[in-house]
């Protein structure tokens, strides 16, 4: 029985890895194809990514004569952190062999980790626009992380733990409950999603524009495959947040792996399903969101997220004080 | 997790309380904060009337009544009309250095909290731990009376005090007297009648509503 | 049963308020608010005898109470409030003459006086600790646009000063009243009578003491802006230079008196929950401030109402420790201070009031030699000045000379420095008004014959009080004292 579980557990693990590589950059492509018909356009369709990806690949790389290893070795590592945030964040099932590295501390970290790589290629090249773009993404990320790390505090009260799959846990498989907290700290954690994923009232993914562009300011440079590599640890990003969120928020129908020996029939495709149609709809709120709000100043940036922190911290107070 | 579905309910909107206090504090636009003073009041009615339901104190529907019609229609309508007569219906406010007023708003949060704790213990109702909620509330829209220059501002934030110490009253002990009420609601009705004659009075000494202009008086030169 | 009494003593102002709004305007209007304000003087005069001769009585479904302590304040009031218009009617007058004031402005000043007068009465009497709430903001809402009757720049600031920070200060207060209910009703159970003074003092030694510690906090912060109390005083200066001086006067003489009531009614109850001097050493601990900051502030001023304004403040800083020490002979004290206080007081604002109209000016230094043009007002202010300073035998010096024996005897520390700052508050003011009174004038005569009864009658009073208590007054005060623990 307990082998019968972790050879499952195992497989599973593999299939969700396989599966959120193959499928982020179809979300990136679906929150773009929303964002088109919700502006009367009529889109480049759902596999535009991944075309985009194919061309890539067919490239010859151009690099910077003056580009150190750090430069062409940061693609790699961003495509890996990306790919492991993404991988352990519960979302088909929830006890799994990753599951005591899906820590919510240690994916903060992770993805400190690839921003601080990303921004050190950025200014490696020397060009203007890298380190502009190097400082803003600090700028915005500064206060984003501390954001972050207060909504992923306020749910881990919660359920007492900070171990994802924990948290999921202890909120998908109780009755339901109002937490005024919990609200609060989703309010926060879209701020975070918005400001992190450089989606539109913080930055626009679409243009080049020097004035306003943080994250392409500092992709500049890349090319070929490894540009291909950052779009795709882009998409995973982009997917990890989502999928982070719904753990946290919307964590019905996630299901234990337990739960699913000798009935195979039934959970997964309830857990896949669950999880396809979440997606969907987060990525058309996204893509709603995006098309309601303005692309703000750059400066207002930092109020934004100020918000975010303020709403997050708000969360935790009103945790201790009410319970709830 | 048997904490009855009422309950869960008046926490959300106290939470919600505590949100739009905040949203005034950052709010720059007039006509804006004349709007969150009436969610508030709605907010503040809801939880009234479903204080009332729970715990089936039949006099609180009363106040609920009340607090819709006077803060929810009364005051905002008044205000409104304040605002459009004395033309200042578009004025933006510059406030300086909102993220430092969200913090010190923030850390108000905690001392009230704080303060409101052993309280909090001592109630069995079914709201413990509101009132500390309320009593940042009140903290709050002090704060923004202290940090506004516009008269309008400090005005909205004196009704919003208000606001929040009536849901003290509803949330800690489950409304006061009726007697009570109906006095306090009066007596905010007439200061905010009292208010307006002002606007114009100051209007017509000072030709502005900022009350930066309201300064002169100081120990050493009068 | 009082019933009787207490309806003519409320309804009397409460009338008198809705004929002025309806006649304010016409010549007679001055007459008739020093008549209303006489009926009110009589009634109160009614209720303090049957209250002597009967002792502590509810009114009105009990919403009403009346005791020694309260009963005495009553007569104070309705008698101040008495003399004050008395003394306004030609001062408005004069004022009017000055092309100061319009008619419409007195027509809302004789209304708006007696509706004062009204919910001081209501603050005093109320048994309810909410309607003490709701008639003390009441008070506030009447004065407001008494401060600002002049409608000068600096007239308007310093009414919203007052109105902003009198209204959030007694927000505070309204925050206090809620926790006591919360307390109460915890014990007296849901419903009308949690919040009633007498059955909160039947059961004080069983009400939750952390909670009435916090709530008495919010009550002395709360009702303290209204005192003055420093480091919440800033308004008072600024509503009582600006406001008219019939204002100041019932300001400093009366609105001060009943916000300390308040708190005293708070006192009772929350060091018969506590059952330790908490409340009384932050009394003492904001009264001492008062005192000290007030004497200081004292020797910087150069507007006469102003610096009256912050003596005011010292005074009730005085009476407010008297009444933080307690005991019997504290509270004798701090109740006669009360007393004398009032009457001096108002009575110095009556002659400043004069004094000012006949210069031309609130600015100490151009005004000069009153003794020259008036005799009467100059005395008045002489006489006045050297009672407030505590000199004998005017009854400040006695009820001072109480306390600071008390103080000696109870807290020696604070003796040096409330006699230090006495001292100081001498040297400021005395110096400041000796030229006044003396010297070359630059005074003019004034269209209007002053009244000046109203400043003597007071320092008449409160000369007698110095000399000698009469029994059944000592008497009073004894019972009052008892009452305050």
């Amino acid at each position: 029985m307990m082998a019968m579980d972790q050879t499952l557990g195992i497989l599973f693990q593999f299939y969700q890895s396989l599966l959120v590589v193959l499928l982020a950059p179809l979300l990136t492509g679906w929150v773009s194809q929303c964002r088109a018909w919700l502006q009367n356009r009529t889109g480049p369709g759902l596999l535009q990514p991944y075309r985009t990806l194919r061309k890539l690949f067919h490239k010859d790389a151009v690099i910077a004569h003056n580009a150190s290893p750090l430069f062409r070795i940061t693609p790699y590592i961003l495509f890996g952190c990306m790919w492991l945030a993404a991988a352990i964040i519960p979302i088909i099932a929830v006890d799994l062999p990753f599951s005591p590295a899906a820590d919510v501390i240690a994916l903060v970290g992770v993805f400190a980790l690839a921003r601080v790589f990303i921004a050190l290629a950025a200014m490696d090249i020397g060009t203007a626009f890298g380190a502009l773009g190097a400082r803003r993404e600090m700028l915005v990320s500064f206060l984003a992380e501390p954001a972050l790390l207060m909504v992923l505090f306020t749910a881990s009260l919660i359920s007492q733990s900070t171990q994802l799959p924990r948290i999921v846990e202890a909120l998908a498989h109780h009755q339901f409950v109002l937490y005024p907290s919990l609200a609060f700290a989703a309010l926060a954690f879209v701020i975070v999603l918005l400001a992190e994923n450089a989606r539109i009232p913080v930055d626009n993914p679409g243009t080049h524009l020097e004035l306003t562009m943080i994250h392409e300011a500092m992709i500049l440079e890349y090319s070929a495959r490894h540009l291909a590599l950052i779009e795709w640890a882009s998409s995973l990003k982009l997917f990890a947040y989502i999928s982070l969120g719904i753990a946290l928020f919307f964590p019905h129908g996630i299901a234990e792996v337990g739960a699913m020996v000798g009935n195979w029939g039934g959970a997964l495709p309830l857990a896949i399903t669950a999880l396809l149609a979440k997606l969907v709809m987060a990525g058309a709120g996204l893509a709603l969101l995006e098309t309601l709000l303005a692309k703000m100043r750059i400066f207002r940036a930092p109020e934004f997220l100020g918000t975010a922190f303020l709403l997050a911290v708000l969360g935790l107070l009103i945790h201790f004080l009410l319970g709830a | 997790m048997s904490i009855p579905f009422t309950t869960q309910f008046i926490n959300l909107l106290a939470s919600v309380l505590l949100l739009i206090a905040f949203a005034m504090l950052s709010q720059r636009r007039i006509l804006s904060l004349i709007n969150l003073f009436a969610m508030q009041g709605l907010v503040l009615a809801l939880s009234t009337f479903v204080v009332a339901y729970s715990t089936a104190q039949h006099h609180l529907y009363y106040s609920a009544a009340l607090t819709l019609l006077l803060k929810v229609l009364v005051l905002p309508w008044l205000l409104h009309r304040l605002i459009r007569k004395l033309n200042v219906r578009w004025d933006v406010e510059t406030l300086i250095n909102i993220p430092t007023t969200m913090l010190v708003g923030i850390v108000l949060v905690i001392f009230a909290f704080n303060l409101a704790a052993p309280i909090s213990q001592l109630s069995e109702s079914i709201t413990r731990g509101l009132i500390g909620i309320a009593l940042a509330s009140v903290l709050l829209s002090l704060l923004m009376m202290i940090t506004r220059r516009k008269a309008i501002s400090q005005v909205v934030g004196f009704l919003a005090m208000e606001n929040g110490l009536f849901f003290a009253a509803t949330s800690a002990t489950h409304g006061m007297p009726l007697v009570v009420e109906l006095g306090i609601a009066l007596d905010v009705l007439v200061a905010t009648f009292i208010f307006g004659i002002f606007f114009f009075q100051l209007r017509e000494t000072f030709d502005s509503l900022d009350i930066t202009h309201m300064e002169k008086l100081k120990d050493d030169n009068s | 049963m009082i019933d009787l009494q207490l309806t003519a003593l409320l309804l009397v102002p409460l009338l008198g308020g809705l004929l002025l709004a309806a006649f304010g305007s016409r010549s007679w209007a001055a007459e008739l608010n020093s008549l209303m304000s006489f009926c009110t003087f009589a009634a109160s005069v009614a209720l303090t005898i049957r209250v002597v001769e009967a002792g502590p009585q509810v009114a009105f479904n009990e919403q009403f109470f009346i005791d020694q302590f309260n009963v005495f304040l009553v007569a104070l009031t309705a008698f101040v409030a008495f003399t004050t218009s008395l003394f306004s009617r030609p001062y408005m007058r004069i004022e009017q003459h000055h092309g100061k004031l319009t008619t419409s402005m007195l027509h809302l000043y004789y209304s708006m006086y007696q509706l004062f007068t009204f919910t001081m009465l209501v603050a005093l009497t109320a048994n309810n600790m909410g309607i003490i709430w709701v008639a003390m903001e009441a008070a506030t809402l009447t004065t407001v646009l008494l401060v600002s009757l002049y409608r000068t720049p600096a007239s308007l600031e310093a009414a919203w000063k007052y109105f902003i920070l009198c209204g959030v200060g007694i927000a505070l207060a309204l925050f206090g009243t809620i926790l006591l209910y919360f307390a109460a009703e915890r014990v007296l159970g849901h419903g009308g009578t949690a919040l009633l003074w007498t059955h909160l003092n039947q059961v004080k030694g069983d009400l939750e003491p952390t909670v009435l510690k916090l709530a008495f906090i919010f009550l002395l912060v709360g009702y303290g802006t209204k005192i003055g109390l420093v480091p919440l005083h800033s308004w008072l200066p600024d509503a009582h230079a600006e406001g008219p001086t019939p204002v100041s006067a019932v300001l400093s003489g009366l609105l001060l008196n009943v916000a300390l009531c308040a708190v005293m009614r708070s006192k009772v109850l929350v060091d018969g929950s506590l059952g330790t001097h908490f409340a009384g050493n932050l009394m003492m601990g904001f009264g001492l401030l008062s005192v000290v900051v007030a004497a200081l502030f004292l020797s910087r001023q150069k507007d006469i109402k102003r610096m009256f304004a912050y003596s005011s403040i010292e005074h009730m800083g005085l009476i407010t420790f008297a009444f933080g020490m307690g005991g019997p002979v504290a509270t004798f004290a701090a109740l006669l201070h009360m007393t004398v206080h009032s009457l001096t007081k108002s009575a110095i604002f009556f002659a400043v009031g004069h004094a000012v109209q006949k210069a031309g000016t609130q600015q100490m230094e151009n005004i000069r030699g009153m003794l020259q043009i008036s005799p009467t007002v100059g005395w008045g202010m002489m006489l006045g000045t050297l009672a407030i300073l505590g000199m004998p035998p005017f009854g400040v010096f006695a009820s001072e000379f109480l306390i600071i024996t008390t103080a000696m005897h109870d807290y020696p520390w604070a003796t040096p420095i409330l006699l230090a700052a006495l001292g100081i508050a001498f040297a400021a003011i005395f110096g400041k008004v000796q030229p006044i009174v003396f010297g070359e004038t630059t005074a003019k005569p004034l269209p209007h014959s002053p009244a000046l009864i109203p400043v003597f009658a007071h320092l008449l009073l409160v000369l007698i009080l110095g000399l000698y208590m009469p029994p059944y007054l000592a008497n009073w005060y004894r019972q009052a004292a008892v009452l305050l623990g």
